[in-house]
């Protein structure tokens, strides 16, 4: 390894390597990946916003490195990213405090 | 922080800044990644993708003069380094050498730029013959606020349609933050009071002979998104807030010269930004590079394959140097002088002034 880190924003430039050891698969990725993101019933930028909420919900460093260029390009504002990013934050919590109602059936169950 | 925003106000000229020096531009673009090997030059990755090199120019069709340095904004990613501290005007005598060659080219389209050409003190008399020559299209490249920053310019909207000048200019955002970050503060409000000064005379309006395009560059370290989204995103918004309207929307690429590549060295962005540049370059925008078409005339004279060029002080590769022993046959047997700033013309849909050159 080149680097003492984990993460190194270069190697995101090598992402498009990955099918040097894996074409077959690795090519399928890429042509699915690069589908997903074409103009569809969802505008191209919408699916980029939507990439940079998932981004920060999967806390992937490339991927948030990726998005908030991508969406820039696209003329996305900063309130906007914020906005996109709270979406997400909120799904999170939500994912977990919903996780509740598990928590209080238990309770309900176990308890005279 | 006073300093600082002092410096902002200052050209790189000005400044004595390192970068003011044209070689030393073109001396750091042909070094580090580009010399060892880490990325293509330009000349290789033309070479290898295309049957295009050495590029040679096509048909001439657009002369495009560049009137003056001077500006009355001092725009971050100026790739001219324009300023109001600029002093370099074309001379009525530069001006009577480019009417001749207005007047018998074959070129269809008469591009006008600065620096703000209109604060050339013989912007108007200029126009008023070039009008007269019958070239097609007559583009001036109005920075917008230049129309409000004195009582001196508030009839260019009426000058403009008198003469049937095309009008494009720079609106780098739809909104506020954006626009003054990149030009600097009050910029926006002075271009949406100048967009519908132009809208009131019929400029970029459904239909009308009076064109009004915009122009969009990135506000940093990234490539401009689709020419087509951008366009129509940009119509909706300055529609519903300001009923302003206009034709096309151009988005064009910043090269990293000048201004823009002092700010991408500054910000530690240069590699990254090449590396960009690099990936999304596009074998097919080079058939339709803007230098194929264009001749770029300095305030002085002087010929070059493009504006850019001339801010690197690339001269043409041609016996033909001046205005004043302009040949066009001549000067169309040459080879495009090229290095890795132009990259930035073949990124994604390709960039020119006219915008992207591909569909």
């Amino acid at each position: 390894m080149a680097s003492n880190n984990y993460y190194d924003p270069a190697d995101l430039r090598k992402f498009g390597k990955i099918t040097e050891w894996s074409e077959d698969l690795g090519n399928k990725f890429f042509d699915y990946y690069g589908k997903v993101f074409e103009e569809g019933a969802l505008t191209a930028r919408e699916k980029a916003l939507i990439a940079l909420a998932v981004s920060h919900t999967e806390q992937c460093p490339y991927c948030i490195d990726a998005y908030t260029k991508d969406t820039l390009q696209r003329g996305v504002t900063k309130e906007q990213m914020m906005e996109a990013i709270h979406v997400g934050a909120a799904i999170k919590s939500g994912a977990t405090l919903v996780h509740g109602t598990m928590m209080m059936n238990k309770v309900n169950k176990l308890e005279m | 922080m006073l300093k600082e925003k002092k410096k902002k106000q200052q050209s790189l000229q000005k400044r004595d800044a390192e970068l003011a020096n044209a070689k030393r531009q073109v001396e750091i673009l042909s070094n580090g990644i580009f010399k060892n090997g880490e990325l293509p030059t330009f000349a290789n990755k033309v070479k290898e993708t295309t049957s295009h090199f050495p590029l040679r120019p096509k048909k001439l069709e657009i002369l495009q003069i560049n009137v003056g340095y001077m500006c009355n904004q001092v725009c971050e990613h100026c790739h001219v380094d324009a300023g109001p501290d600029r002093k370099e005007i074309m001379t009525w005598e530069t001006m009577e050498q480019c009417l001749e060659v207005i007047r018998n080219t074959e070129a269809h389209t008469l591009d006008l730029t600065g620096g703000a050409p209109e604060m050339n003190p013989h912007f108007r008399r200029f126009v008023e013959e070039a009008s007269k020559a019958g070239i097609k299209d007559f583009i001036v490249r109005s920075n917008l606020t230049i129309i409000r920053a004195n009582k001196k310019y508030y009839d260019l909207p009426d000058f403009f349609k008198k003469h049937n000048v095309h009008v494009v200019s720079s609106m780098p955002h739809w909104t506020r933050g954006k626009t003054d970050k990149q030009r600097g503060e009050g910029v926006f409000d002075l271009s949406i009071t100048a967009l519908q000064e132009l809208n009131a005379r019929g400029y970029g309006l459904p239909g009308s002979d009076l064109r009004l395009d915009l122009v969009y560059n990135p506000n940093g370290a990234y490539l401009p998104g689709d020419q087509a989204s951008m366009e129509k995103e940009m119509k909706a918004a300055l529609l519903e807030d300001f009923n302003i309207q206009f034709h096309s929307l151009f988005a064009i690429t910043n090269l990293p010269i000048a201004r823009f590549l002092d700010y991408l060295i500054a910000s530690e962005n240069y590699e990254d930004y090449m590396y960009q540049l690099v990936e999304a370059y596009n074998p097919a925008a080079v058939e339709n590079v803007m230098c194929t078409n264009t001749v770029s005339i300095s305030w002085d004279g002087y010929l070059y394959d493009c504006d850019f060029n001339q801010m690197l002080k690339l001269p043409v590769a041609s016996k033909v140097k001046h205005i004043k022993e302009y040949n066009e046959d001549l000067l169309n047997d040459r080879n495009i002088v090229i290095s890795q700033h132009c990259y930035g013309c073949t990124a994604g849909a390709g960039s020119s002034c006219q915008g992207a050159v591909t569909d």
